[in-house]
């Protein structure tokens, strides 16, 4: 990532966001599902007894959680590359001084943040409801669930990342913008199966595992950006042909 | 006491097998054009003392040799030559040819040396027939060669602009034999021109020519198969992509504006990739170069075809580029919106922008370039309009009377200025003249002396279109023959 142009990066980051702006559908798209995985956490929490339930029941629920990063950028990563492709604005951008590392870095970015804002809202919607409202012992069960919490918070941008960078693995190479959504929404989906394993107690949530899988995932998200560089193919992208 | 030297050039053969283009050469001594010599025709030349250059063009063979000799007391001592293609083949050739039309005077005296043919990739050796193998007869003399050491024949530059070497820096565009496919079909093959810094570069082909991806490679979003070139004086390769991004700007065919984004934002956005800051006074001198300064904060998707391409060459000015490369910039645009960019091109011109513009059109490539080159797939020609149009059509007049001559054949063989003619309706004829200025007045006092009914005489004109047809039809019936 040598030589980067912080300038051309919020220049990209910039006008993404722009358009996000622009075309309020996309963010209200993009919150819908969020609120959808809203509700089963919260009904788990408000229609459960105290007395009948252990603490480890909320466990499941936080987690599912999770999907709100994993599935709320796919679809604007997928459409990053071949959106612009489709649109006839790739070619100019790329007659521009700007780096591969720099347009995919910035794209990223750009959907990494409104995925994060959103993601991070509903968890605060999610915590500040069960405090304000739930059954004192329940919450207290739920704010119990400490390395449940920290997971929600290092995973969110962990799992955005993967997603982000899948979709953009995706857009880079597909021919088509439906196409390229479909797939990046299925290849976004195989962190999950963490939570499964932890939701059915193959993995034990500590705090340990969590930072394990924490910087596991890290180490995945950078390299699986460094290949999506790669695989940006200036010739391949204006052309449909490969670089001799 | 000095003595001239007199020379004749002559093409020998039939013509037979030659095309249209090949069989008037046009001869140049000391880079000026002494005459046209057709099939079997002698051009007869008195030349002072001294070192004198000849080269003879032909339209079909841009490669066609350079020679110079020298000429002492009457005779032709020296000669040597010179070829500006780097295709042992052509230049072996050309060299061929040449000798075939040469053979009749003193400058034969060198031909039956060995010629060796050294290029940037690949070097040959041919012996040239004698000239008793090149002459039908096999009569004549062969002369004793003055020059014994062999001949070197190196690569020259495209036109009449210096060598290559030595204008890399001065030209803003200097491509050598740059050539790219795509798996089995190629794009174009072995192009090379150069592009001085303030001209605007016309370049033409059909669809499908290979110009949108020459465009492409230049501006470094493909990579080229084989071939060199320089961009704004950087070496075309991946590793320099970004240094030449930063010195050029290009519009495609499409302007890709980001429709939801205003006039302004769109600007912003490259600025920032082009790394302008501050861009306001930028945006706003591109904004007024091309008249938009008023619609700055209209969205692009509510503006006309015509005015999102005026939004694309602002967008194309932002960076004070060295070198913009304008994609068929009016394709698609009505004759109005077409004639705002030309305007704009033609500003751009007086500011002395270098302009690479690609174009079907051919009456915008006549108006807007300095000089234009015809692609399609190879390079078919380059040059200024003028000259094409002079190089690839003889001169002739167009004869109109009110009735039809009784005799034509008889009536205009018999003026020495009249090449040839023929039948254009039944009462115009277009006359192939060696100087219009000379055969007009001269077929004009013929004519009435005659007692024709003289309608007009004119000097038939030739577009920049002509030249485009003749060249692109002539591919298609090679590629049928």
């Amino acid at each position: 990532m040598m030589g980067l142009d912080f300038g051309r990066l919020r220049a990209v980051v910039g006008k993404e966001l722009r358009d996000y702006r622009r075309k309020r559908s996309i963010v209200v798209a993009m919150a819908i599902l969020p609120a959808i995985f809203l509700v089963q956490p919260t009904l788990s929490v408000f229609l459960a007894s105290p007395s009948t339930t252990s603490a480890s029941y909320y466990s499941l629920p936080l987690l599912l959680l999770l999907l709100i990063p994993v599935i709320t950028p796919s679809t604007l990563a997928a459409y990053s590359v071949v959106g612009e492709r489709e649109q006839g604005t790739l070619e100019p951008l790329l007659t521009t001084p700007i780096r591969r590392q720099e347009f995919i870095l910035g794209k990223a970015a750009a959907v990494m943040i409104p995925t994060a804002a959103l993601s991070y809202t509903v968890f605060g919607l999610f915590l500040a409801a069960v405090w304000l409202f739930a059954n004192p012992a329940i919450a207290s069960d739920v704010f119990d669930q400490g390395p449940v919490l920290v997971t929600l918070l290092l995973f969110t941008p962990l799992l955005a990342g993967w997603a982000i960078v899948v979709g953009m693995a995706v857009s880079v190479r597909a021919s088509e913008i439906r196409v390229a959504q479909q797939l990046g929404m299925i290849a976004s989906f195989p962190p999950l199966g963490v939570v499964v394993l932890l939701g059915i107690g193959t993995i034990h949530p500590t705090f340990a595992v969590a930072v394990e899988f924490a910087i596991g995932l890290l180490v995945v998200d950078a390299l699986a950006l460094r290949l999506v560089s790669r695989m940006f193919d200036r010739e391949r992208l204006v052309t449909g042909a490969r670089a001799a | 006491m000095t003595e001239t030297a007199t020379v004749q050039l002559s093409r020998r053969g039939s013509g037979r097998g030659l095309s249209r283009l090949e069989r008037a050469w046009k001869v140049l001594i000391d880079g000026n054009v002494v005459g046209t010599i057709s099939k079997q025709e002698t051009l007869e030349l008195q030349l002072e003392p001294g070192s004198h250059s000849l080269r003879v063009r032909s339209m079909r063979y841009l490669q066609s040799p350079a020679e110079s000799f020298q000429v002492t007391e009457g005779r032709v001592v020296g000669f040597s030559c010179r070829s500006r293609s780097s295709h042992p083949f052509l230049v072996q050739r050309s060299i061929l040819r040449l000798a075939a039309s040469l053979v009749k005077h003193d400058l034969w005296i060198a031909l039956d040396s060995e010629v060796t043919v050294e290029t940037d990739k690949t070097a040959a050796r041919t012996k040239l027939p004698r000239p008793t193998e090149v002459l039908a007869g096999g009569d004549r003399p062969r002369p004793e060669p003055a020059v014994s050491t062999p001949w070197r024949v190196q690569a020259e530059p495209i036109g009449d602009a210096p060598a290559l070497g030595e204008t890399d820096v001065a030209a803003a565009l200097v491509v050598k034999q740059l050539s790219k496919r795509f798996g089995g079909r190629t794009a174009f093959s072995e192009v090379s021109f150069e592009v001085a810094y303030g001209q605007v570069f016309g370049f033409l082909g059909p669809n499908g020519a290979g110009k949108t991806t020459m465009v492409r490679t230049l501006g470094t979003l493909i990579t080229s198969t084989s071939g060199s070139a320089t961009v704004a004086g950087i070496p075309l390769s991946p590793e320099n992509g970004v240094e030449i991004r930063r010195r050029i700007s290009v519009m495609p065919e499409a302007p890709g504006l980001y429709l939801r984004l205003t006039v302004t934002e769109n600007l912003e956005y490259f600025a920032g990739l082009y790394g302008l800051r501050p861009a306001a006074k930028r945006i706003k001198d591109a904004l007024d170069a091309v008249n938009l300064g008023d619609r700055a904060g209209d969205l692009c998707g509510g503006l006309s075809k015509g005015l999102r391409q005026r939004v694309g060459l602002a967008r194309t000015l932002l960076s004070d580029p060295k070198i913009m490369f304008l994609d068929e910039p009016t394709s698609g645009l009505d004759p109005v919106a077409a004639l705002e960019v030309h305007n704009l091109i033609i500003g751009l011109r007086k500011r002395g922008v270098t302009i690479f513009l690609t174009t079907h059109r051919l009456e915008e490539a006549e108006k807007l370039c300095d000089r234009v080159a015809i692609l399609n797939t190879t390079l078919r020609t380059v040059g200024r309009p003028a000259e094409l149009r002079e190089q690839l059509f003889q001169s002739a007049l167009v004869v109109k009377t009110l009735a039809p001559l009784d005799d034509p054949d008889r009536f205009f063989t018999q003026i020495p200025a009249v090449e040839s003619w023929r039948l254009e309706d039944p009462a115009s004829y277009l006359v192939s003249v060696s100087d219009p200025r000379v055969a007009a007045p001269e077929l004009t006092r013929r004519l009435v002396g005659a007692r024709a009914d003289v309608l007009s005489i004119t000097e038939a004109q030739h577009s920049l279109e002509d030249v485009y047809l003749e060249l692109v039809n002539e591919d298609v019936e090679a590629r049928r023959q």
